[in-house]
């Protein structure tokens, strides 16, 4: 019976001790911690992909409460998430346009050749690195799907040869952009439905030679375009989508159909602004 | 002072706590993805198992013993190591934020290590005095640290491997992980 009384008392008594000494040094070495930074960490989305720049959201939430970072600095919350930090903070956030990504590529099975069968690594950079030309086309898409693995979120799937984004899925966060070797991905305004599907800069014999469906820079857009907001530089049609008011007249003249159109289910409303 | 070398380099190498005597594979499979967390994670383990250890040792030799409840030494290790790790955390936290930082979460998350708990019982086990049982906490958290940098290293390289499939993820990493302690069994025939 002693035994037990002893056991206890002495457990008892190193679990006051132990318990008093918590409590003496949480109040003797107490760091206060900033409540907005605490706060600002709710309204961020929490998937840590690092996309703002920072090592996660934590880093994020400390960066914005030391006036590091603007409120809107992250690009998969986008606006919403802005406009909560931006209170928490006491400050107007400037809305933040919800950013997709678009794969510069139409190069499909049917529109273009591949130049032999690539057996090795199923990865985009691995093949790249073997000096082979896969497709016809320098520029385009290879569709080993690097961009898919890359997708923390499923949104890419290869159809077809050329990598496609499902944009209610992506957060916009890049990723996919830095695993592509050819470049061919680019974070472009959700709300811009018209854009330039080719990232061919060759001239427009050579591109027509190797893709059907290949930016020949005719410069027909760039006449059509009421707002001026098409150019041609290096032989390639580039949008400027502030200036694009979204009209679809470039759509509709380009001889290549390179330049997408807002798809008919889900009509863009005619006035978009900048 | 010739036992006293052997106790550190039996704790880090003849009987590495890992890849020897299987404690704390959890964290020695979960943090060596990248280098530079195991390397944080190391000096974590370093730091907690040579307190831990020493703590361990004055409390059961001038309070389980006497008293004669030496059986208790598992529950009141758990319990004091466990404070011990949020007093030194809350210490460093106020006192030195670098070297906070630098340990960053992995000192709260070895509170539960069950190689800490290990390292004291061993000790208690094999009749260390206080210095003995210093060093060879010490030791054995070198070897720990040893293990999960090396490991974290041969993950680096398997990543740019073209591995079949089936093999990707966890199971190379466990192979990987057997390899070693049978490479770390070759230490055992160090005698002196």
């Amino acid at each position: 019976m002693d035994i037990i009384l002893i056991t206890t008392a002495v457990i008892t008594v190193i679990g006051i001790v132990v318990g008093a000494g918590l409590v003496f040094t949480g109040k003797k070495f107490y760091v206060k911690v900033d409540e907005r930074e605490a706060a600002v960490r709710e309204c961020l989305p929490g998937n840590n992909c690092g996309a703002c720049g920072f090592a996660g959201c934590d880093a994020a939430a400390a960066a914005i409460v030391a006036g590091d970072a603007p409120v809107n600095v992250c690009p998969v919350g986008g606006s919403a998430v802005a406009q909560r930090i931006g209170g928490i903070m006491g400050e107007n956030a400037e809305a933040v346009e919800r950013k997709v990504a678009f794969v510069r590529c139409k190069g499909t099975c049917e529109v273009t050749k591949n130049q032999g069968e690539y057996i090795g690594i199923r990865d985009c950079r691995t093949a790249v690195l073997s000096g082979m030309n896969l497709t016809d086309c320098d520029y385009g898409c290879i569709g080993l799907g690097s961009c898919v693995e890359a997708c923390p979120q499923n949104a890419i799937s290869v159809v077809d040869g050329v990598a496609v984004v499902n944009e209610k899925r992506c957060v916009g966060c890049g990723l996919c952009a830095k695993a592509c070797p050819k470049n061919l991905i680019e974070l472009v305004p959700e709300s811009k439905q018209i854009r330039v599907q080719c990232s061919n800069k060759d001239k427009g014999p050579q591109v027509k030679k190797v893709c059907q469906a290949g930016c020949i820079g005719c410069s027909l857009c760039v006449r059509q375009c009421e707002s001026g907001a098409i150019t041609v530089n290096t032989n390639l049609a580039h949008i400027n989508y502030e200036a694009c008011t979204q009209c679809g007249k470039c759509a509709e003249k380009c001889p290549a159909k390179v330049i997408c159109v807002p798809a008919p289910e889900e009509p863009v409303s005619e006035n978009v602004p900048a | 002072m010739k036992n006293l070398i052997l106790i550190i380099l039996g704790g880090a190498l003849i009987n590495n706590v890992v890849l020897n005597q299987f404690l704390g594979i959890c964290s020695f499979l979960g943090v060596s993805k990248q280098m530079k967390a195991s390397a944080s994670l190391g000096g974590a383990v370093i730091f907690v198992m040579t307190i831990a250890s020493a703590v361990a040792s004055l409390l059961y030799d001038y309070v389980l013993k006497p008293l004669g409840i030496d059986f208790m030494k598992t529950i009141v290790f758990i319990l004091v190591i466990a404070a011990l790790v949020q007093i030194v955390e809350m210490f460093l936290k106020k006192t030195s934020p670098a070297v906070y930082k630098s340990l960053g979460i992995y000192l709260p998350l070895i509170t539960t290590n069950c190689a800490v708990l290990g390292v004291a019982l061993t000790n208690v086990q094999n009749e260390y005095n206080f210095i003995e049982s210093v060093l060879a906490g010490f030791g054995t958290a070198i070897g720990f640290t040893l293990a999960i940098i090396l490991l974290a290293s041969i993950r680096s390289r398997i990543r740019e491997e073209d591995l079949p499939a089936p093999l990707r993820g966890a199971p190379i990493v466990l192979i990987s992980a057997a390899l070693m302690s049978i490479a770390f069994m070759g230490f055992s025939g160090l005698a002196f």
